[in-house]
């Protein structure tokens, strides 16, 4: 090994080591986000703990909630967290393939989690309980509609990482990227836990 | 070369594997099951219990999706990480333990 390669060696570790370094900064930058927004909801959470029992005259959850949709919903985005954290395992092997098929399923499952909510709340404004009957309602729709933004932009940049992964492969922007994600992804996941149960349950019980 | 980039794979995410995923989706789950089914025999029990149990059911699976999914611990790795959220915990508790207590009190002398 002639002097210069060693150099070049040196040089590439600095830049890995640069890398990792910069990495962790900006998942931390990100995570102080993601606790700005769980801030956020349990504001909401807040708000709905103080409306949620003035029904105004109208229907409760329990008219208007259905526990087997309410479970395959939940289970929807049980599982596509999973999926999502297979394929971070693949990324790390550098398995292209299976990194692509992984976060295509987790994408389809969130997809399904959305258009099952948009379904309920097509059903529930169509039945004439949208979020302007009662204090309950309100509170209801803007919480769980809050979630459900969050779960679709998570959608949109899911696509836009598919592509990055498909057209840049495991570049080092791309799996910064992904880790992110990921985290966004779980951070949803952990939100929709405290939705199903303190909107959905403990209003049916 | 290997080291550093193997150091790289986690960038301040914590370390991963699929096993880990798994015993988090089975947990989960169980925990998932274990709360529709309260609400689904809900004639079998006081509603006191059964509020107590699902909430209990709930602050345990967000510790299994932190753990297993977010893969927070005691790692140094994970320590900032850990503090801050240490730290939105306790505004939480404020706002909306706080916003509870005002709201119920004040319901109540209005009564």
């Amino acid at each position: 090994m002639n002097t210069t390669e060693a150099k070049n060696m040196d040089e590439a570790q600095v830049i890995a080591a640069e890398h990792a370094h910069h990495a962790e900064i900006n998942t931390f930058g990100f995570w102080i986000y993601l606790m700005s927004d769980l801030v956020i909801f349990s504001v909401l959470f807040a708000t709905f703990a103080v409306l949620g029992k003035n029904y105004a005259g109208g229907p409760g959850p329990t008219e208007l909630f259905h526990l087997p949709y309410l479970f395959i919903e939940t289970m929807f985005l049980l599982l596509s967290s999973v999926t999502f954290g297979f394929s971070m395992v693949a990324m790390n092997e550098h398995k292209k393939k299976a990194v692509i098929i992984g976060l295509i399923i987790t994408g389809l499952l969130g997809l399904g989690f959305i258009g099952m909510e948009l379904y309920e709340f097509r059903e529930l404004i169509m039945a004439g309980h949208g979020p302007d009957k009662s204090g309950f309602l309100s509170s209801f729709f803007t919480l769980v509609a809050t979630h459900g933004t969050h779960v679709t932009f998570g959608l949109l940049w899911l696509v836009v990482m598919i592509i990055q992964v498909i057209r840049q492969g495991f570049s080092y922007g791309v799996r910064s990227r992904l880790v992110r994600l990921s985290l966004f992804w779980h951070f949803l996941d952990i939100v929709w836990v405290g939705v199903f149960t303190f909107i959905y349950l403990m209003g049916m019980v | 070369m290997d080291q550093p980039h193997h150091e790289n794979e986690n960038m301040g995410a914590g370390h991963i594997t699929k096993r880990n995923y798994l015993i988090g989706f089975i947990l989960a789950t169980v925990l998932t099951v274990v709360s529709f089914g309260l609400a689904a025999f809900k004639e079998s029990m006081p509603r006191n219990v059964i509020v107590i149990m699902l909430s209990v059911a709930a602050l345990l699976q967000m510790l299994v999706h932190l753990y297993y999914f977010l893969h927070l611990n005691k790692s140094s790795e994970q320590r900032w990480n850990v503090i801050a959220f240490a730290f939105t915990a306790l505004l939480i508790f404020i706002f909306v333990g706080g916003t509870i207590w005002v709201m119920y009190t004040l319901n109540l002398r209005m009564m």
